[in-house]
């Protein structure tokens, strides 16, 4: 369930988000998904996660790029009403916070997420009790 | 309308004798009175009577903040505490401050100077002015009060930071005219008129200092306004507001050079050059008792010109200044070096220590702008820890430069340029 994710720090510039999508283009690397966390005004955080993590590390920081790895849960729940709320239901309940998550791309009839919390190995605890809760492994 | 016609209109030998004679007593009177300025004229081989008039003016030693600080606070005074009546200081926060003593007279002197200025610009004593400089250290607040009132117009003694009062008085009390910087005049202007006030204020003049401005919105502020604009300079060390300001002929400041002697130097060789090409505008104080000032280097880069001017006056005019000699910034009036913010980051974990200070001016209001690398190893997949790093930066910046700068994280690298050469500042604002 544990997935590695990018973390690029983005300045708050034009035209930087499409230099980091080219760089992945060049080498090759596909991205799975992506989202982007900014805190309202000068700087954002691009997060996504890709088919090869080591080699776009390496060559974003070649172009001289401040990022990061992190482990993140991606997860894939049966894609139907009140799915979500189960899992999110079963981390609160566990007194686990979530920093942030968002979707990313999954098998039909599934909906996947990736989930970043306080407590990351408690939460996979958690969720490896949730009925119909899967790892993604997209 | 001139105030002082004897002396302001004196022909260039008078002008020169005073200033010779004045020249020669104020040598005398440091170099048995302050020890820090008899030391430095004896490691120069000088004696009092080595300075026989403004001729051999070349021969002294130049003093510099440099000086200022290491006689702080009161190392330079040439009378004892007790004569001494009032201190005033710079704005700059970190350090020391530069901090200038004077006594009853200098207070005086300083009054009537700030007068001639005021008379200059046509307020007289039927004028109803309003003080909007910051009364405290400060010497602008202070000095146009003091000005004002010995001119016998009538002072509302506003300071600074409540706009809103400032133009319900101006109103109110039909102002006819005010004494502030000329980025917040501009400000005034702009509440004035979004409050559809504009019809309402009587105001006629205006006499700014205090930063540099230009041409542009003297017109800008002139047309918003419907009033005369005039440009007042003066600095913490010599005396406030009222060391020279500019007349009807918008032709340069002129300078009171009974008071103050002014010379143009070569800021790199330190040689005094003819005064009409542009150099570092150095001043040595005349009559001043607390704390004289000989060869004082201001860093503002000006030509001087000495002849006579169209409005009547003979005192040499220093033209508007064309930039410093040092890499000061005056950003809404608050004197700062990039070494401040330099030193305010080198505090913070996190940054690396390349910066950028980008000034600007947005609706009249100077505006500070500084970037700051983000040190990889302390970057993390959390939009809050980076938060909290520029709040840091930001308390840290507000503490050493007591301005309230916007921060922005920039990515490593980012600031250094390709010929490894780091600039620091960015200034938009074209003021010279």
């Amino acid at each position: 369930m544990l997935t590695k994710q990018l973390t690029i720090f983005m300045e708050d510039r034009e035209g930087r988000l499409c230099e980091v999508l080219e760089i992945l283009k060049e080498n090759d690397i596909n991205v799975l998904s992506a989202s982007i966390a900014d805190n309202g005004s000068d700087f954002g955080l691009f997060r996504m996660t890709v088919s090869d993590t080591e080699k776009a590390y390496e060559a974003l920081k070649a172009k001289g790029m401040m990022v990061k790895i992190t482990e993140i849960i991606a997860v894939t729940v049966p894609h139907r009403t009140g799915s979500l709320e189960t899992i999110l239901k079963a981390i609160s309940e566990a007194d686990i916070n979530i920093q942030y998550m968002y979707g990313m791309a999954s098998e039909d009839h599934q909906a996947a997420i990736a989930i970043k919390t306080d407590n990351q190995e408690k939460a996979l605890e958690v969720l490896k009790k949730v009925e119909h809760v899967t790892a993604n492994t997209n | 309308m001139i105030w002082n016609e004897a002396k302001e209109c004196m022909s260039r030998d008078e002008i020169e004798s005073i200033q010779s004679a004045r020249l020669v007593k104020v040598v005398n009177r440091v170099y048995h009175n302050v020890e820090y300025y008899r030391k430095k004229m004896q490691a120069a081989g000088l004696e009092p009577g080595d300075i026989k008039g403004i001729e051999d003016l070349s021969k002294l030693p130049f003093t510099t903040y440099e000086d200022l600080n290491a006689t702080y606070p009161f190392g330079l005074a040439a009378v004892p505490k007790s004569e001494l009546v009032r201190v005033h200081a710079s704005s700059g926060t970190t350090g020391k401050p530069k901090i200038a003593v004077y006594t009853r007279r200098d207070i005086d002197i300083w009054a009537e100077c700030a007068a001639r200025c005021m008379t200059m610009a046509g307020i007289t004593r039927d004028d109803v002015i309003q003080v909007g400089y910051g009364y405290g250290l400060f010497t602008g607040g202070l000095g146009a009060h003091y000005g004002a009132e010995y001119l016998g117009a009538l002072v509302i003694p506003m300071s600074t930071g409540n706009t809103e009062k400032l133009v319900n008085m101006m109103v109110d009390c039909q102002a006819t005219a005010i004494a502030c910087t000329p980025s917040y005049l501009l400000h005034v202007a702009e509440t004035l008129r979004d409050k559809k006030l504009l019809d309402k204020v009587k105001l006629r003049v205006a006499l700014c200092g205090a930063e540099p401005w230009t041409d542009n919105m003297r017109q800008q502020m002139e047309d918003l306004l419907h009033i005369k604009a005039f440009d007042i300079y003066g600095l913490t060390e010599i005396c406030g507001p009222g060391v020279a300001t500019d007349c009807e002929c918008h032709k340069g400041l002129h300078i009171w050079e009974d008071h103050f002697l002014p010379e143009i130097i070569d800021p790199a060789t330190g040689e005094q050059i003819d005064s009409s090409i542009c150099g570092e505008l150095v001043i040595t104080t005349l009559t001043k008792e607390g704390m004289p000032l000989i060869r004082y280097r201001t860093k503002d880069l000006t030509t001087i010109d000495k002849t006579p001017c169209e409005c009547g006056r003979t005192m040499a005019r220093i033209q508007r200044f064309k930039g410093r000699s040092d890499d000061m910034l005056i950003i809404r009036g608050v004197n700062v070096f990039p070494s401040q913010v330099e030193a305010a980051l080198l505090t913070i974990d996190g940054t690396t220590p390349h910066y950028m200070m980008v000034v600007d001016r947005k609706n009249n209001e100077d505006t500070l702008e500084v970037q700051v690398e983000v040190e990889d190893r302390f970057f993390s997949d959390d939009v809050r820890g980076l938060e909290e790093l520029s709040g840091k930066v930001r308390s840290a910046l507000k503490r050493a430069i007591g301005l309230n700068a916007k921060v922005k994280l920039v990515e490593p690298n980012g600031l250094v340029h390709s010929d490894g050469k780091t600039k620091h500042v960015t200034d938009n604002r074209k003021l010279y």
